[in-house]
């Protein structure tokens, strides 16, 4: 099984253009842990290892533009803190609810985005924040909405030839915030997620909901109703509304029962959650006061 | 004339404290686990296992396997020289499957190859063709009459009844109620593994293997082979925890066969996903209870009924059995009872020994049914359970007296007046209900209390002869302990050091290899180790100890009856004098061996009676949570524990089971269960078996009550089980108050693990009670 270590993106996308079959390993905390289970790679399998490709594990912040370019090998550890936290907090809530430490050391942006699964705490996030995100081969570049990319549970619209180069995260001006639900306080998989952005500037509201779908799911409605219904000058809404509001986040949801939980506690966590964080946004909007 | 008389002591003795000898390599990540064993030439072994729950074989094609370059043995039934079966009671559980397969899991064949891909490679290349058969897979229609027998020696393992003074005796207050407990597993983090080294002639074996019982192996792996057991040769791999999981034999017969049939070295490995279906688990059981007490709350009469799912072989189900109806009235005064319980075979996967032993699914029924009494009779919990407290000298359900020493009395108030933890409000949301997850502020957290206590048996039970050998060598003034006493993690290789330094005076004490080439130590479970090994090698050193009185007073003419050891000199009681131990020993050699036993006991009678049980310990816990019932998640604030220990022979050792015991008796309670769907397991990693971590793991305040046990041989009781027994009970009941405290509900959970619907339900209305 060959093993490539290239040092470059351009390296890594020739190596993609001869080994289109390629595995491409970035923090490995998916790929190795299915390595394990499945006792080895097959013998044809050759991996493309992109840690010594310093250009992905950087990023820009372009507060002008209000974005930030992260690249898909930025850690979760490096997302938790300044400079994010204070830009795309949602992005680093989520970034420490992943795994335990020595997993957000070692698991990527681009890594989370690729695997693609429903219960990716770093997707949700971006899906609130309409991320956008840079694909690179031989042969060209593309820029594709998250939401267009994941097409389903552990599926996307990757080519075998293409690699994640960065993700494009606006920083929005407002509120936002990340929680998710596991039976266990720490290092746990996801059994309902919910994103929430509250746009002072648009007056919108984001919410992205987790684990309840096959891929992240957009509360669409619940959206349109709470940035409608939520008082933008005194940042408050209605106890009615935002109950109302909640309840469309729930039914947004089209969770499963499987051996982590049920469809209605997953369904009853996303009302729960999504009127928390509103109800929390508004409040922390309310005591900063007009900016 | 004045003397100076300068007392001597004897350092990490007992009642101290000392280092475990194997504790810097463990933190260092030095230490050889048994998985960390890798002879040169060793052959990989795997094991082939039945993706049926219930199907007949029809046939097994190994030709394919077997033509593939680096294979070097394939076998099955068909070559299993001796026995074809084992099994720690009955022996009803094949080597290998060769008629029908009744688990998820169960070994089929198993192969030896150069190295590990190639032998899955080979392990994926045998045929074998069977018919599925209807699996049976509900305890409850096991044991119906007519049921479909899934063994030859049927479905029932054991039913046991246990009737006691008057079982018809109604009380003025009635509760009742049936409660479900998940299967959990063992989780230890080091995985089965051994290596087998053939004799040259192919006539004996020596097995390198991380086990809890080093002889019973022996004496089953022996048979299997069809050699003579002093044939087969064990040692103590490196062992990562056990709490009954190695109880049973895994793939001991596999790996020695492998390599008899070789005629080379043969190392097996399981990982995760395999040790799920390699070894033995909690039982699921159903428990249903009635307890009748007068209108002040005092208990006269318990119904009940446990039904425990053995899944597909009986491992030691009869006696887990034994122990939970024994333990159905709790550390309580109880004159009359009815109690029936059964065991059967599924075609789920096996169960057998996991700390707490049965006892575990009793006390949380008898928990959960002394809080649903309090409520009744208008108690405090604790008040109602001090009005029934246990004490020495007490008839148990079986007609047997508790002559062990009961502190209950104690352990309830000593738990009483620990002071509470204070308040979470304000803190950050990582140390509220959901931690990590962000879910959780402080105005959605509600506090809940809840107490629990426990009985639990010591040592093993119904006439089983119980025993622990261990040998002393004195040379040169050092003293070399040698015992087949599996040390597990439990920290039996500090305290057998600190006993013999204590007994002796003498503090270079050397250990050596555990293996098979002395007398059995019995198991390292049932909290026995501490009682029985311990007391061995206390023998063992009191009896070096009279030999080095004898050469003493032989060389000083003084009275050998008028010696003692005080720190490290030998004294003449008569005179005084004093004379430095290393002196008096030096050039003599002692050699002794030992083999102790504790009292015997009987098998229960028709009607459940009996002196089945040898001994007994007691412990309380009270648990602190703050809940999230919204939500239905929970942070357990706080655990504090009385409990009884007769003597801390090792107090850092002690609180160590205390703390690890709590750990997975929270566990139990919050997250741990293996989860079958159609006998498949579901979450077969620690992604989906969830375990504590840091993050659920609460502050522990710890009271022990010393009160040294005059029938135990250091007047110590065994530790390990209690913290994991009531720690489950006490978390659900402190969930139960919270769910009170926040919604006015007195609906109650009555499942273990809890999930966090069942919490949202029993606060807000629904189908959890």
């Amino acid at each position: 099984m060959p093993v490539y270590l290239p040092d470059t993106t351009e390296e890594v996308l020739s190596l993609l253009a001869a080994h289109p079959n390629a595995m491409l390993l970035a923090g490995g905390t998916d790929v190795m842990v299915g390595i394990n289970h499945q006792h080895g790679l097959r013998q044809e399998t050759s991996i493309i290892a992109l840690r010594n490709v310093s250009e992905l594990s950087r990023y820009t912040i372009d507060d002008t533009a209000s974005t930030i370019s992260l690249g898909a090998s930025v850690t979760w550890t490096a997302l938790e803190e300044a400079p994010f936290v204070e830009r795309v907090r949602c992005l680093a809530e989520a970034a420490r609810t992943v795994g335990s430490r020595q997993i957000r050391n070692a698991g990527t942006i681009g890594g989370n985005i690729a695997t693609a699964s429903p219960a990716g705490d770093g997707v949700c996030a971006l899906v609130a924040l309409d991320a956008q995100l840079m694909l690179s081969s031989a042969t060209g570049s593309r820029q594709i909405a998250l939401t267009d990319f994941v097409t389903g549970p552990k599926r996307t619209s990757r080519a075998d030839n293409e690699v994640i180069t960065s993700v494009e995260v606006p920083i929005v001006k407002g509120w936002q915030s990340y929680a998710k639900i596991g039976v266990r306080n720490a290092m746990v998989i996801s059994i309902a997620g919910v994103a929430v952005v509250l746009n002072t500037e648009h007056r919108s509201v984001s919410i992205a909901l987790g684990s309840v779908g096959p891929v992240i799911i957009r509360a669409t409605e619940a959206e349109t109703a709470l940035a409608q219904q939520i008082d933008w000058e005194r940042c408050s809404i209605s106890a009615d509304d935002l109950d109302d509001g909640a309840r469309l986040a729930a039914t947004a949801a089209s969770p499963i029962t499987d051996h982590r939980s049920t469809a209605a506690y997953r369904k009853h966590a996303v009302q729960v959650l999504t009127k928390r964080l509103v109800q929390r946004g508004l409040r922390d909007l309310a005591e900063r006061g007009p900016s | 004339m004045s003397q100076t008389i300068t007392r001597s002591e004897i350092r990490h003795g007992i009642g101290s404290s000392p280092t475990r000898p194997d504790g810097a390599a463990k933190a260092a990540g030095e230490y050889a686990f048994s998985s960390d064993l890798f002879p040169d030439e060793a052959l990989f072994g795997v094991t082939l296992r039945s993706p049926h729950q219930h199907a007949r074989i029809i046939s097994i094609d190994t030709s394919k396997a077997l033509a593939i370059a680096g294979v070097f043995a394939v076998v099955t039934a068909d070559d299993v020289p001796g026995k074809a079966t084992y099994g720690l009671i009955a022996s009803d559980q094949p080597v290998f499957a060769s008629d029908v397969v009744r688990y998820i899991g169960e070994p089929v064949a198993a192969v030896a190859a150069i190295d590990e891909e190639t032998s899955r490679r080979a392990c994926a290349a045998i045929v074998v063709v069977y018919e599925p058969l209807e699996p049976l897979v509900d305890a409850e229609l096991a044991c119906q009459e007519g049921a479909a027998s899934i063994h030859p020696d049927g479905n029932i393992i054991r039913h046991q009844h246990v009737l006691h003074g008057d079982p018809t005796v109604k009380g003025d207050v009635v509760v009742e109620h049936e409660y479900v407990i998940g299967m959990q597993d063992q989780a230890f983090l080091g995985l089965e593994a051994a290596v087998a080294f053939p004799d040259e002639d192919g006539g004996g074996v020596d097995c390198h293997v991380a086990t809890q019982w080093l002889h019973e192996d022996r004496a089953q792996v022996a048979a299997c082979l069809g050699l003579a057991e002093e044939s087969v040769r064990l040692t103590l791999g490196g062992v990562g925890g056990a709490f009954g999981g190695r109880e049973d034999i895994s793939l001991q017969v596999h790996v020695c066969l492998l390599a008899l049939t070789c005629g080379k070295p043969v190392r097996m490995h399981y990982d995760r996903v395999e040790s799920f279906l390699g070894h033995v688990h909690r039982h699921p059981a159903k428990i249903w209870m009635r307890h009748h007490a007068t209108s002040d709350g005092r208990l006269v009469n318990i119904e009940a009924r446990f039904l425990f799912d053995g899944g597909a072989y009986a491992s030691t189900s009869s006696a887990v059995l034994v122990n939970a109806v024994t333990h159905t009235q709790g550390p309580y005064q109880c004159p009359n009872a009815v109690v029936e319980g059964i065991v059967v075979r599924t075609n789920n996967l096996p169960c057998g020994a996991m700390r707490g032993f049965g006892v575990v699914q009793a006390c949380f029924a008898h928990e959960q049914q002394m809080d649903r009494l309090a409520e009744k009779c208008g108690l405090s919990p604790l008040e109602l359970r001090r009005r029934n407290a246990m004490h020495t000298g007490d008839t148990l359900v079986t007609g047997q007296v508790v002559e062990s020493v009961a502190p209950v009395t104690e352990c309830i108030d000593n738990l009483a007046a620990l002071p509470m933890p204070g308040s979470t409000v304000g803190t950050h949301s990582y140390l509220l209900p959901g931690g990590a997850g962000n879910t959780t502020r402080s105005d959605n957290v509600h506090r809940g209390v809840g107490w629990a206590f426990a009985i639990k048996n010591l040592m093993y039970s119904e006439g089983f002869d119980d025993f622990s050998s261990a040998r002393c060598r004195l040379e040169d003034g050092r003293i070399t302990l040698k015992f087949a006493t599996a040390e597990v993690g439990q920290g039996f290789i500090t305290i057998a050091a600190q006993i013999a330094r204590t007994v002796l005076g003498i503090e270079a004490v050397d250990l050596d290899t555990i293996d098979t080439n002395v007398g059995s130590a019995g198991s390292t479970s049932a909290s026995r180790q501490t009682w029985m090994s311990g007391g061995a090698v206390d023998a063992v050193c009191r009896v070096v100890r009279e030999r080095i009185f004898e050469h003493h007073a032989a060389a000083s003419g003084c009275n050998p009856l008028a010696l003692a050891v005080e720190g490290t000199d030998l004294v003449d009681t008569t005179t005084s004098e004093r004379t430095p131990i290393e002196e008096v020993v030096r050039g003599l050699t002692i050699d002794e061996e030992v083999v102790y036993r504790h009292r015997a006991t009987v098998h229960l009678d028709e009607r459940g009676q009996g002196n089945c049980h040898t001994a007994f310990a007691f412990v309380g816990h009270r648990a602190v949570v703050d809940v999230d019932v919204e939500l239905g998640l929970v942070r357990v604030v706080e655990i504090a524990t009385a409990q009884d220990v007769g003597r801390a022979l090792n107090p850092l050792s002690v609180t160590g089971q205390i703390e690890g015991g709590i750990a997975q008796g929270l566990g139990l309670a919050l997250m741990e269960e293996i989860i079958q769907e159609d006998g498949r397991i579901k979450n077969p990693s620690f992604t989906d078996y969830l375990i504590p971590t840091i993050a659920d793991m609460p502050p522990v305040v710890a009271h022990l009550i010393e009160i040294p046990d005059p029938q135990a041989p250091l007047g110590a009781k065994g530790v390990g089980e209690p913290p994991t027994i009531s720690s489950t009970p006490a978390i659900i009941a402190a969930i139960n108050d919270a769910i009170v405290n926040a919604t006015g509900s007195t609906q109650k959970i009555h499942r273990v693990p809890v999930r966090p619907l069942d919490i949202v339900e029993a606060a807000y209305g629904g189908t959890a009670d």
